[in-house]
């Protein structure tokens, strides 16, 4: 994989906890050359207001469509969820892993939310208790 | 049990108070007490899909609060309360009269604010407003998370640390 084919507009925002977002969006990078298709925000030492205000920012800015969270009840994804209720285009996907993160960056599904789905679907089957032996 | 947390923090119900506290503390409910909240349907929904199952929220505006801070408080199972600014905790201590203690969790920097701890910046009303709550019998300390040392409001004020 060259760098180059990882070129374009970010698909979607990775944001959460401390550097949550950064770690997942790195590890990204390091595995497939795509962390360019993802926008790194973090919650720490925002106010609820600036938190929505920086996400609905970087959608504007970006065009992405997506939005991955950390926790269901964090900071982040209730900020996240008033943005998705006024904009039914927009899909939130709480409980982000990095096997949700690199199914999602490689999709060529036809839509932002169809892509969204099916890398929930491959992040909840990754995580597995491993049996001994 | 019974309220186990008075605590401010403008991001109201968040991974700190569901996670951080609610988990070592087996919290078993929060009351959140915010006047634009318990007056809107929406954003009940919004607060009450980010608490886990095994809790229980209530909603409440700060007059509905002082009415029923007797049934809270005398719940068997562990609680939290919670305000997102300081005027409606000081509103609520006055009308109680039977809060012992309060936490500074988080009032984050906005125009007029400066900052005392990392996640606590403070207007000079503010600051007035947390020296009445001590003043009144209440004991006011700065802490986010259980394992942080707890501030108090004197070491808070003085802001000489980060």
């Amino acid at each position: 994989m060259s760098e180059t084919e990882g070129a374009g507009k970010p698909k979607a925002i990775v944001v959460g906890h401390g550097q949550f977002s950064a770690g997942l969006v790195s590890a990204v990078g390091q595995i497939c050359g795509l962390a360019d298709k993802l926008v790194v925000l973090s919650n720490v030492g925002q106010t609820p207001q600036d938190i929505e205000a920086t996400l609905r920012d970087q959608l504007a800015r970006t065009g992405a469509r997506v939005i991955f969270t950390d926790l269901p009840g964090g900071s982040a994804t209730i900020a996240a969820r008033r943005i998705a209720r006024e904009n039914p285009d927009i899909v939130l996907v709480s409980g982000v892993n990095l096997a949700t993160l690199l199914d999602f960056v490689f999709s060529s599904a036809d839509t932002p939310e169809e892509a969204a789905r099916a890398a929930a679907e491959r992040g909840k089957a990754s995580l597995i208790v491993i049996e001994r032996g | 049990m019974g309220i186990q947390l008075y605590r401010i923090d403008d991001r109201l119900i968040h991974g700190q108070v569901v996670v951080g506290w609610g988990q070592p503390h087996n919290i078993r409910f929060l009351v959140l007490v915010d006047d634009l909240v318990a007056s809107s349907d929406w954003e009940k929904e919004l607060y009450r899909m980010a608490v886990p199952p095994e809790m229980e929220i209530y909603f409440a505006d700060v007059d509905a609060a002082i009415r029923d801070h007797a049934r809270y408080a005398s719940d068997p199972r562990p609680g939290i309360l919670i305000t997102g600014d300081i005027a409606s905790m000081l509103r609520l201590v006055r009308g109680v009269k039977a809060i012992g203690s309060v936490n500074l969790g988080g009032i984050h920097h906005r125009a007029g604010r400066a900052e005392k701890v990392r996640y606590v910046f403070l207007t000079p009303d503010e600051e007035d407003q947390l020296r009445a709550l001590e003043a009144s019998g209440v004991e006011v300390t700065a802490q986010d998370v259980p394992s942080a040392r707890a501030r108090p409001l004197t070491e808070v004020l003085e802001g000489d640390f980060k």
